[in-house]
C-alpha cells in the first residue's frame, strides 16, 4: 500500500513548504483574525446600538456574507478589490493588489460577520446592571465599552473565538483556487512539479491536523479553565 | 479604464453550445443542489450514528465517536477532498484505485462524499449536544419501561433531540450547500464553477458573480423558510418551540 512511496521528497521540500507556505498561512490566518476580530466588534457594537438603521445595515453584511460560499467570496474580493482601489486613490485604471492583500482584505470582510456574531453573544452576556453601573460612575458609552463591556465579552468569547481561529486556519487553504502559494499551495506545486500528490498531500493533511488538533485540545483546556473561575 | 457592465450578457449564447449563459450558471446551480443534497444525506446519517456512539455509555464507541469527529475536523475540507480524490485511488489496490479514477463523474461523487463525510462530523456534535440536553430520566424511563438501548434511542431520546437541534441542522443543512463551492478545486463545475467559467469566456466579471450571489442568496431563502414550517410542524406542543 505505502510500498512505492518516495517519502525523501517531503523531506526536500520542508524549507519551501515551511519558510514560504506555512508562514503565509500563519501571517493570514493571525492577521485576518485580528482584523476580523476588530471589524467583528465594530459590526456587533452597530448591531447592538440604539440605532435602527446602524444595526439593520450589520445585520443585512452579516447576513449577506454568511448565506455566500468562500470561495465565491474570494472570487469576488480578487476582481473587486483593485477597482475599489481605483475608486480610492483615483487612479485611472484598476490598481493591482498583490495575492497576499488581496486575500487578507477578502478574509478580514468574511471573518468579521462571523466574528461579529461571536462578539454579539459575549457583549449580550455581561449582565444589565454592569453597563448601568458603568453610567451612573459617571464613563462615557466608549469608556464603558473599554473598560467594562468589551474586556469582559472576550474574555468569555475567547474559547469561541480561538475555535473560529482554528476553522479560519482551515479556510485560508482555499486561496489554493487563486494559485497562491500558501502551504496548501506549496505542498501542491511541489506535489504537481515531483509527481508525488500522494506524498505530498498525505503530509499535508497530517501537518494541517496536527496544527488544529493541538489548537482544539488547548481551546478545551482553557475552556475548563475558564469554567472554574467563573 | 472603466468596467463594461453588460447585463444582457446572460442571453448570449455560451461558448459551449448548451443555450445561454444564464442556462450555464442554472445548471450550475442544478449541479450544486444535487451534490449539497448528496453529501447531506451523507452527513445525516454517518453524523447520526457517529453522534449516537458518543452518547453511548461504551468506551469503545465512544472513543470511536471521538476520533471521527477530530479526524474530520481538524483537517481542512479541501485537503480532505484532494485525499479522496488524488491520494484513496493511489493507496487502494491497483485494480480497485483504476476502476475509481475511471468512474464517471468522478469528481461528483468524489465532492459529495467528501463534503459529506466533513460535514457528519458536525452533525454528530450537535446531535450529541441534543442528546445531552435532554433530561437525564428521560433515559432512565425508557430503560424502566424496558426498552432496550435500540429502543430507548428510536422511541425517546432520538425523536427529541432531533427537534431540539432542527435550527442548528439548519445552519448546517446551508453550510453544506456552501461548502459544495470548494469541489470546484477538483474539477466540479458547479454554481461557483460556472460563474468562474462564464467570466473567464465572456469577461464579465461581475455580471456572472453577482448572479450567482443571487442564486446562493435565493437558495439560502429557500432552505430557511422551509426549514422554518418543518420546525412548526414537528414541534411538540409545551416544549420549546412548541405552540
Amino acid at each position: 500500500m505505502f510500498a512505492n512511496l518516495d517519502f525523501d521528497v517531503i523531506r526536500r521540500a520542508l524549507p519551501y513548504l515551511f519558510y514560504e507556505g506555512m508562514t503565509f498561512t500563519l501571517t493570514l490566518t493571525g492577521l485576518a483574525a485580528l482584523g476580523g476580530l476588530i471589524f467583528g466588534t465594530a459590526i456587533a457594537l452597530m448591531r447592538l446600538s440604539g440605532f435602527k438603521i446602524l444595526g439593520r445595515i450589520a445585520g443585512v453584511y452579516v447576513d449577506f456574507m454568511r448565506s455566500l460560499p468562500l470561495v465565491l467570496v474570494i472570487f469576488w474580493f480578487y476582481f473587486l478589490v483593485p477597482y475599489i482601489g481605483q475608486w480610492l486613490t483615483g487612479a485611472s485604471r484598476p490598481i493591482s493588489v498583490g495575492a497576499f492583500a488581496s486575500s487578507l482584505i477578502t478574509f478580514i470582510m468574511f471573518e468579521a460577520a462571523y466574528f461579529s456574531e461571536i462578539m454579539r453573544a459575549g457583549i449580550q452576556s455581561i449582565s444589565r446592571g454592569q453597563p448601568a453601573a458603568a453610567n451612573a460612575l459617571g464613563l462615557t458609552y466608549a469608556q464603558t465599552m473599554r473598560y467594562v463591556v468589551l474586556p469582559q465579552a472576550f474574555r468569555n468569547m475567547l474559547p469561541v473565538l480561538i475555535t473560529q481561529t482554528i476553522v479560519l486556519f482551515q479556510d485560508t487553504s482555499l486561496v489554493y483556487v487563486l494559485s497562491i502559494t500558501d502551504f496548501l499551495g506549496a505542498a501542491s506545486k511541489v506535489a504537481q512539479r515531483d509527481g508525488r500528490l500522494v506524498e505530498m498531500y498525505l503530509f499535508a493533511a497530517v501537518v494541517y491536523f496536527t496544527i488544529s488538533s493541538i489548537a482544539s485540545f488547548g481551546v478545551r483546556r482553557l475552556q475548563a479553565r475558564i469554567a472554574i473561575i467563573r | 479604464m472603466s468596467y463594461h457592465w453588460n447585463w444582457g450578457i446572460f442571453f448570449e449564447p455560451n461558448p459551449m453550445g448548451t443555450g445561454t449563459y444564464l442556462d450555464m450558471l442554472l445548471s450550475g446551480l442544478v449541479l450544486t443542489l444535487k451534490t449539497a443534497a448528496l453529501a447531506w444525506v451523507i452527513a445525516l446519517i454517518f453524523g447520526s450514528v457517529v453522534g449516537v456512539m458518543r452518547t453511548l455509555p461504551s468506551k469503545a464507541a465512544t472513543w470511536f465517536g471521538f476520533c471521527w469527529v477530530e479526524f474530520f475536523r481538524n483537517m481542512p475540507l479541501l485537503v480532505q477532498l484532494f485525499l479522496w480524490y488524488f491520494v484513496l485511488p493511489e493507496l487502494l489496490p491497483r485494480s480497485a484505485g483504476l476502476w475509481l479514477k475511471q468512474l464517471p463523474n468522478a469528481p461528483f461523487w468524489t465532492a459529495a462524499i467528501g463534503v459529506g463525510f466533513f460535514m457528519s462530523a458536525r452533525v454528530a456534535i450537535q446531535l450529541q449536544a441534543g442528546i445531552g440536553s435532554l433530561p437525564r430520566g428521560q433515559r432512565m424511563a425508557a430503560t424502566a419501561l424496558g426498552l432496550t438501548t435500540v429502543q430507548g434511542y428510536r422511541y425517546v431520546l432520538l425523536p427529541m433531540a432531533f427537534r431540539i437541534i432542527l435550527p442548528p441542522l439548519t445552519s448546517e443543512f446551508l453550510n453544506t450547500i456552501k461548502n459544495t463551492a470548494v469541489a470546484i478545486t477538483i474539477g466540479l463545475v458547479e454554481l461557483t464553477g460556472q460563474a468562474r467559467s462564464m467570466q473567464e469566456f465572456s469577461f464579465q466579471v461581475f455580471e456572472a458573480f453577482t448572479a450567482a450571489t443571487i442564486l446562493y442568496l435565493l437558495v439560502n431563502a429557500v432552505v430557511v423558510t422551509a426549514m422554518r414550517f418543518l420546525e412548526r410542524y414537528v414541534a411538540i406542543p409545551g416544549y420549546i418551540t412548541g405552540k
